[in-house]
């Protein structure tokens, strides 16, 4: 019986309405109880406490992810962190080794952290780096808006086989949510094409994007899966895309039951582009806000924009194909046979350009324009938009007008004339921050246990030396980037790991997977997928299958589906 | 204000000296410099272990000069990212020699390793002897070359020199390998003796001149005109060149100036001029 107390801190757990009242938190065997009798204490006092961080959407594993290590050289050498009696050796900076992400996570004070693009046919591979990102729980989302198998049973409105497949499909690949990427544009680009909008239909398919979207929401609904469809906007990047992002947001309007989301709009500030060109660009905050706010069935995260030299990866294959035309950069492109497609590119965001000042004032005014902080969670795309390891900055820009003005004394003129951020005074405070970056994050997912402080939860705690009796936090933007940078403590499952931003015990997190619970046979389509295989794909079915104890520390949770038999 | 450091005895395995610089040894004492971390092999070990350390050293960085003898083949790093000062090199020295320089001097009496003035932003280097491959080219993957500064290479130089270079000047008294001038930007390489091939692969601006013999010109490049002399920075040679511009597969306006008396094997290309 392993017990901790912690004790006098300011407690912020919005899922359970707590807003920095001073409490004691104890912990026994990794959960969270009443009360302690005996054991270590921590005095918190003068500290903010707050449940570990979740991360909804960063590339961290996988096949791509790994590609982007063996592209970027350059980007590890000047990033080195030696081993030590605890940790491994490792590299950053944007696409960091699987290691040095777990500690650089645990460091800041996450435990969870969410892997959100794989392609199924690499899913023993992402798992296999997940087993090696220690610190963190973990996940994964199959990428099915271009899966032949589900563009067919959608073609023929198969809602129930579709689920079953979908089923199938997480039971395959041990994976946690639906992901939508550019839905049928990535089918399209296989053969050297994309779709315009979410109404242009998939060459050789013969299917909308928008019946696409629609249909896996569906299936999402059926199969009561704990996190929503996690989507990526077709003609994201692109001018004038809030249009699309619009239209996206619309097209599962009248399937929500309940005010409930249903479905996740990741990283927004690339969907709310306005403008024909690049020229005319200009954020479309105000836009989608105004929807967001008027509206209860999406979630959406930021993917907030830092100024550095990063490395985009996505699935969309065609979008990298543009950022490649655009900056000249040396480039990965693929296309990962019948599901989906990927495409990696150096990029460098400059403050002096107006489209990337442009775009961060987008992110920040997503996030400070949308009112209900439940609905907008505090993402940076990692690495797309930039390193995980900015979240200490992109919490002081929300939290801190002062620290926003530092920044927008420096970056394009023109974009200091247009951006709507000039004039937003909003700043978020401590209890805002706990919902955008842990509470918000964890109930979008499902994670029950997650994201809060309440008796039965996990004890995944972090404690930041912060004392917002004392210093007005706004003024002082400083004090909160060194605070999130290093954690006084974070404990995982009961367990301290990390102490002033040194990591002391190194933990292996699960990995979760969504195990379907249903009356149908979910083998029944096991012939059909079998001679599918054979004609389409390099892989034989038996060795697609990630294994049930494929890697150790694997977690189902289970979801009680309504497929028909 | 000098600093003399020298080699104690042989050394087999890499020492990586990135804090042999006369910004890291300005304002501290001959005791404390002799207690500088160096990594031998995979081993931290302070700076006396392998180097004897005399001399007087100096609080301001530009006033600085650093004397080191032996064989420094095995030693990495010298002179990383210096600002100012100056290092004397009497012997040869080992890979990565000034790195990421910003400014100061770097004099070395033997050969160099590769890597020399690798990204270098500004200052001097002086080689009397051999340099090896990328002098001046960014590490691997990354773009950002030369971007300032003088390498003066009084020997033969290896492959790929001056990748990815932006500015600055790179001169080479001897020969060079493959590859001079890949990828260049601008910026100036001159090369007195011969040239191995493929100069100035994928350049899209800036000048190389050769003033010897270059083995195979790339079909990428096309003649533009014949010149009677060329020029880098103050330094006219009076001879007559033929002028190449390319990389046309990277849509190159890049200025390739090759000597005429020694490229008899270019000559058909003088009829393309008529």
């Amino acid at each position: 019986m392993k017990e901790l107390l912690i004790k006098n801190g300011f407690v912020y757990d919005p899922l359970n309405k707590i807003d920095g009242e001073t409490m004691d938190i104890a912990v026994r065997d990794g959960k969270i109880v009443e009360e302690v009798k005996k054991g270590k204490t921590i005095d918190a006092s003068g500290m903010v406490v707050m449940p570990g961080g979740v991360d909804i959407h960063s590339h961290i594993a996988g096949a791509k992810v790994n590609s982007g290590r063996l592209l970027r050289p350059e980007d590890h050498y000047k990033d080195v962190e030696l081993k030590t009696v605890l940790t491994r050796s490792g590299v950053g900076y944007s696409i960091p080794s699987t290691f040095t992400t777990g500690y650089r996570y645990s460091r800041m004070g996450w435990t969870t952290v969410m892997e959100p693009a794989m392609p199924p046919l690499k899913a023993k591979h992402t798992h296999e780096e997940l087993n090696d990102t220690p610190m963190v729980d973990k996940g994964a989302y199959p990428l099915l808006g271009s899966n032949w198998f589900v563009l067919e049973y959608l073609r023929a409105k198969m809602y129930g086989e579709c689920a079953a497949f979908v089923a199938w499909m997480m039971n395959a690949t041990k994976g946690y949510a639906i992901k939508l990427v550019n839905p049928g544009g990535l089918e399209a680009w296989g053969f050297g094409r994309n779709v315009r909008d979410i109404d242009d239909p998939v060459p050789n398919f013969d299917i909308t994007p928008r019946e696409i979207i629609q249909g896996l929401c569906k299936v999402n609904q059926i199969l009561n899966l704990p996190h929503t469809i996690h989507v990526h906007i077709n003609n994201l990047g692109k001018p004038g895309n809030y249009v699309t992002t619009l239209e996206t947001m619309r097209c599962v309007e009248n399937l929500a039951t309940d005010n409930k989301p249903i479905m996740h709009l990741t990283h927004c500030q690339f969907s709310a582009f306005a403008g024909e060109d690049w020229r005319t660009f200009k954020s479309a905050s105000e836009e989608i806000a105004e929807y967001v706010n008027s509206h209860s069935h999406v979630t959406l995260d930021m993917g907030q924009i830092v100024f550095t030299n990063t490395t985009t990866m996505t699935a969309d294959g065609p979008f990298q194909f543009t950022l490649y035309q655009i900056t000249g950069n040396k480039w990965v492109n693929n296309d990962v046979e019948t599901e989906t497609s990927s495409g990696i590119v150096p990029f460098q965001y400059k403050r002096k350009n107006y489209v990337h000042a442009t775009q961060w004032t987008i992110g920040l005014e997503l996030a400070l324009q949308i009112k209900d902080p439940w609905k907008i969670l505090l993402t940076t795309d990692h690495p797309n938009a930039g390193p995980f390891t900015a979240y200490p900055k992109v919490i002081t820009w929300l939290m801190s007008r002062k620290a926003r003005d530092d920044v927008m004394k420096k970056v394009n003129k023109k974009t200091r004339r247009k951006a709507p951020l000039s004039a937003i005074d909003r700043e978020y405070s401590l209890y805002e921050i706990a919902i955008a970056t842990r509470a918000g994050q964890a109930k979008a997912l499902g994670l029950e246990s997650k994201g809060h402080l309440g008796v039965g939860a996990d004890a995944d705690i972090s404690v930041y030396n912060l004392d917002p009796k004392k210093t007005n936090l706004a003024d002082n933007p400083e004090a909160i980037t060194k605070a999130f940078k290093k954690a006084a403590y974070t404990i995982k499952d009961g367990e301290i790991v990390v102490r002033d931003g040194e990591v002391v015990n190194s933990v292996n997190g699960r990995t979760y997977w969504v195990k379907v619970e249903t009356q149908a046979n979910l083998f029944e389509i096991e012939p059909e997928l079998k001679r599918a295989f054979e004609k389409y794909y390099t892989v034989k079915y038996e060795n697609y299958l990630v294994p049930q104890n494929f890697s150790a520390h694997q977690t189902p949770v289970t979801a009680k589906a309504r497929i028909k038999s | 204000m000098i600093v003399k450091l020298h080699l104690k005895k042989e050394i087999h395995v890499p020492v990586d000296a990135e804090s042999i610089s006369p910004d890291v040894f300005a304002g501290k004492l001959v005791e404390e410099i002799a207690e500088l971390p160096l990594w031998k092999g995979n081993r931290k070990v302070p700076l006396k272990d392998v180097f004897g350390v005399e001399g007087i050293s100096g609080k301001v960085t530009n006033e600085l000069v650093i004397h080191i003898d032996g064989n420094l083949s095995k030693v990495q790093r010298i002179g990383s990212g210096m600002t100012d000062g100056e290092i004397r090199i009497a012997g040869d020295v080992g890979m990565h020699l000034g790195v990421e320089m910003k400014g100061g001097k770097i004099t070395v009496e033997g050969n160099v390793g590769s890597w020399l003035g690798s990204s270098m932003k500004g200052g001097t280097i002086e080689v009397n002897k051999d340099a090896g491959d990328y002098i001046g080219a960014p590490y691997r993957g990354s773009t950002e070359g030369m971007r300032g500064g003088t390498i003066t290479i009084h020997g033969n130089a290896g492959t790929e020199a001056g990748r990815y270079m932006k500015k600055g000047l790179i001169r080479i008294d001897g020969d060079v390998d493959q590859f001079v001038g890949i990828h260049l930007k601008k910026g100036a390489i001159l090369v007195r003796g011969n040239a191995d091939g493929r100069a100035g692969a994928f350049m899209t601006g800036g000048k190389i001149i050769i003033c010897g013999h270059l083995k195979s010109l790339l079909p990428t490049f096309t003649i533009d005109s014949m010149k009677s002399k060329a020029k880098v920075e103050e330094e006219i040679i009076k001879e007559p060149f033929y002028l190449f511009i390319g990389d046309l597969a990277e849509h190159g306006s890049g200025k390739l100036y090759l000597a005429k008396n020694k490229n008899k094997h270019l000559e058909t290309h003088e009829k393309l001029l008529q």
